[in-house]
């Protein structure tokens, strides 16, 4: 007996042996879950990095400085100063005369459309607005900031470098030298962008804004909220406070775990097919897109809202019954005042979801090109992550900073929305 | 409504004399009850004349046509009628109009005014009808709580089936348009075919108009990219979910738990913007560099970065089930001298594996129907492959494209986006029931 447990090793030497290995795999084990861990991050880190790197730029934008001769003989040669004359002059030519005034030595036609086109067109929109509202500049002479064209624009901000060989570039080398020659003036600088902020979409980069997305964003938010916010608390609270346990609610509540889950696409095709095809609601409009954003929406506040719910103790609602209150009135007055902060929550982590939306809206026609700022739920629109869609889609090398400079302004307002989310939890988080 | 409220009250008040005890419900309550019987018959006339509204001003106007018009065809009449409302909303200037259209619009614009009057004054005298009758029951006895109460319940009953009705309206919606669709192409060439090109002909005889419905190269295209999506990301989020259960000190946990969140949170277009403009460079470089021709819209660049979005998603899954799987289990493994890693291995991991299972099959069913990613990142020739170096299309990819920008619902091409969203639906409904069904049994174990 004792002979042979001698011959074979013993059980803790065999452990022994083995632990620096097992030890070895521990460790394996264990750096791989934190390069895991380090692998999201970094995603997370080049995502952010990616973004902003690209994008801070369009928070300025080059502008030159024209001497800008309001005269009277090309404006309002009557002298009338009646709008619809003045509405339609040819402003382009006051620009033309006041760049031909700086660099008088430009006399070839080609030269003097390059000389031309290193100003946007907006300039010229921008001296209608200027003599229109104020028809005493006529007469005049004024310095005027005026947006410089997008690929000055991109030369100036350096993410189209000089060294590339001309023909690879948009700008020409005489555009360049003329281009030098103001700067050294200091009639050419980068100021803050504020039309980005308040202009609506625009084929020319250096005129688009975010401003027509993010009414149309926020009116769809309005559609969205007035519609799944009482339905989505009303089917809770009936779920979770009224309704007897029988096949029909179980059948609701498969339902509404089935369609948090649907791709939100699927969506789009039922506003597509019901709202726009069979009800033919206007397309394009934030009123449909409200609508699908809020049954996408739906089944999110309506989790929350029971979650909420059911946190709130039984002996609130046996307190309330016992001095005489009817169920509905324990609901209205007891249960929901003490659920609304959850259910605030969850509604406004729904509607950051739904802000962020993008793929459902595309069937419905938000994708369409609008210049004007939407003014009610018809009007047609677009939302600021189709605005984002479209931008990334566009060619011209300045709609990339565009596109990055409005994904930091989604992202910025999803930031909030989570935080005052987070904020409210904290706040009102009760522990019974 | 308000005044009906206030009425209702004080008409309450009034029956009691001032002494509300004798009231069966509280003063507010007749408030209630009043508005309701004013708002709620107003309210069922305007839903009903907004419904009909249309289709008799517009039954009105053809009457009053010219003969030549209304002996027109059904289709070319509807065109008269829409050049009629165009002209009514503003949208074209009468001017230019022929001269029996502008009569026709002046006649419609006429009768939606002589309707909107005439709504109004039913509406009012319904409302006032309701109130008036609410009124005349008020009295000590009468239950006007339970009457209030009542349609209050039954106001949250209707809000609760909504979830079924959306389910449905999808369902019939996609059904129907994907049956027209299966009229024109038999299901099976759409289901088993292998060439996918949705032209179709504007004009007989048109090259490469042969509209071809074999949908398999998008079924192929989009489980590649999924299945390059989930490559990327059940590894780092299962581990990273293992990590943090199992090793993670708290602080490590309460900070990097939110971080991988936020990864959730982001929209799916900017992950678009993401691939299409930093990764697919990124992997075309590399490719130059190894000298593999990889595609600017490679499946490789999307599927990983849809994985990317994924990670948060399988690892807060996993993280769930993990956590849930009982300390004891943990300690019995511990006293038999197991380390941690083996314990994790051979005891959590299979404890805990048809939660993971069914986090993976919900994390597929995203990846499946995401669609902005795809969009923005995937390309859109429908190649039959399985090289992750090359292009391909989704499923949702072509239904984006389809349906954005022309709308006519009687084409193949338009309803073939709608036999693809059935598919798509069916699909992930599939995968979404089984893995609810998984995690509900799962949980059930341990509880």
């Amino acid at each position: 007996m004792n002979k042979l447990a001698s011959s074979r090793p013993k059980t803790i030497d065999l452990i022994n042996a083995s632990l620096p290995k097992r030890h070895l795999s521990e460790k394996l084990f264990r750096s791989i879950g934190l390069i895991s861990i380090m692998m999201g991050l970094m995603f997370l880190f080049m995502l952010f990095y990616g973004i902003v790197s690209k994008g801070y730029t369009a928070f300025q934008q080059t502008f030159i400085q024209l001497e800008m001769n309001f005269d009277e003989q090309l404006l309002d040669p009557e002298g009338t100063r009646h709008r619809d004359a003045l509405s339609t002059v040819d402003y382009s030519g006051l620009v033309k005369a006041s760049l031909g005034k700086m660099f008088p030595d430009v006399t070839d036609r080609n030269e003097k459309r390059l000389l031309y086109s290193l100003v946007s067109t907006g300039a010229t929109y921008q001296l209608r607005k200027m003599v229109m509202d104020k028809p005493a500049l006529i007469g005049q002479a004024q310095q005027v900031w005026v947006p410089a064209d997008d690929e000055v624009d991109m030369l100036i901000k350096g993410h189209v470098m000089r060294d590339v060989p001309e023909t690879e570039r948009r700008l020409r080398d005489v555009q360049i030298s003329w281009l030098d020659q103001l700067e050294a003036k200091e009639k050419l600088v980068l100021k803050f962008n504020t039309a980005f902020f308040t202009n609506g979409d625009s084929r020319e980069p250096e005129l688009a804004g975010i401003w027509g997305a993010l009414m149309g964003s926020i009116y769809t938010l309005i559609v969205t909220l007035i519609l799944s916010f009482p339905m989505g608390v009303a089917t809770a609270i009936y779920l979770e406070e009224f309704a007897p346990k029988n096949k029909w609610t179980d059948l609701i509540e498969v339902n509404i775990n089935n369609l948090a889950a649907v791709p939100s696409i699927i969506f789009g095709l039922l506003g597509l097919a019901v709202f726009i095809n069979f009800m033919s609601f206007p397309r394009s409009a934030p009123l449909v897109g409200g609508l699908v954003l809020a049954f996408m929406t739906l089944p999110t506040i309506i989790i929350a809202s029971r979650g909420a719910l059911k946190s709130v103790p039984p002996s609130i609602r046996e307190a309330a019954l016992g001095v005489g209150a009817s169920a509905m009135q324990t609901v209205y007055f007891h249960v929901l005042p003490l659920a609304i902060p959850g259910i605030l929550t969850g509604t406004i982590i729904g509607m950051a979801r739904a802000l962020g939306e993008t793929a459902p809206l595309l069937m419905i026609g938000m994708v369409a090109f609008i210049v004007n700022i939407p003014s009610n739920i018809f009007d047609p629109a677009t939302v600021l992550p189709v605005q984002i869609f479209l931008w990334a889609d566009s060619p011209e090398r300045a709609f990339v900073e565009r596109t990055s400079a409005a994904i930091m302004v989604l992202l910025g307002f999803l930031f909030i929305m989570n935080a005052l989310a987070i904020i409210l939890r904290k706040k009102f988080e009760r522990r019974w | 409504m308000v005044a009906c409220f206030y009425f209702g009250r004080r008409r309450a008040l009034v029956v009691s004399n001032g002494d509300i005890r004798k009231l069966n419900s509280l003063p507010v309550y007749y408030g209630y009850y009043t508005a309701l019987w004013c708002g709620i018959p107003a309210f069922i006339i305007f839903a009903f004349w907004q419904f009909s509204e249309s289709a008799i001003i517009t039954n009105l106007v053809i009457a009053g046509l010219p003969e030549d018009v209304t002996s027109l065809s059904k289709q070319q009449l509807n065109l008269v009628i829409n050049e009629i409302r165009n002209i009514v909303n503003g949208n074209i200037v009468a001017g230019t109009a022929r001269p029996e259209i502008a009569a026709a619009a002046d006649r419609y614009r006429e009768l939606q005014t002589i309707s909107n009057i005439a709504l109004f004054v039913v509406m009012m005298a319904f409302g006032l009808t309701g109130a008036a009758y609410a009124l005349s029951r008020v009295d000590q006895q009468h239950r006007a709580r339970n009457k209030v109460e009542n349609t209050i319940l039954v106001f949250l009953i209707a809000c609760s089936t909504i979830a079924i009705f959306t389910t449905l309206g999808i369902v019939l919606s996609v059904l129907f348009e994907a049956i027209r669709f299966f009229q024109s192409v038999p299901i099976t060439d759409f289901l088993f075919g292998l060439q996918w090109s949705p032209q179709t002909a504007i004009r007989p005889g048109q090259v490469g108009a042969s509209g071809a419905f074999g949908a398999v190269p998008l079924f192929v295209g989009t489980m590649l990219v999924s299945v390059i999506a989930m490559v990327v990301a059940v590894p780092i989020g299962l581990m990273s979910a293992i990590y943090l259960s199992e090793y993670a000190s708290s602080r490590l946990r309460a900070l990097s738990k939110p971080m991988l969140e936020i990864l959730a949170g982001i929209p799916t277009v900017v992950y678009g913007f993401f691939a299409a403009l930093t990764v697919a460079p990124f992997f075309r470089g590399w490719g130059e560099s190894l000298g593999l021709d990889i595609s600017s819209e490679s499946a490789l660049a999307a599927g990983v970065v849809m994985g990317i979005m994924i990670i948060p998603f399988v690892s807060s899954l996993s993280d769930d089930v993990i956590y849930a799987v009982p300390q004891s289990l943990r300690d019995g493994a511990y006293s038999l001298g197991a380390t941690q890693s083996e314990t994790i291995r051979k005891i959590v991991i299979p404890a805990a594996l048809p939660g993971i299972v069914a986090g993976i099959l919900l994390a597929v069913s995203r990846a499946i129907g995401e669609t902005m990613i795809v969009v923005m990142a995937a390309g859109l020739a429908a190649n039959l492959t399985i090289n992750p170096l090359e292009s391909v299309t989704t499923v949702t990819v072509q239904i984006v494209t389809l349906l954005v920008g022309d709308q006519e619902f009687d084409s193949p091409k338009t309803l073939a986006a709608f036999a693809l969203g059935l598919m798509l639906f069916v699909v992930t409904l599939i995968l979404n029931v089984i893995a609810l069904y998984v995690v509900k049994k799962y949980r059930e174990q341990y509880e």
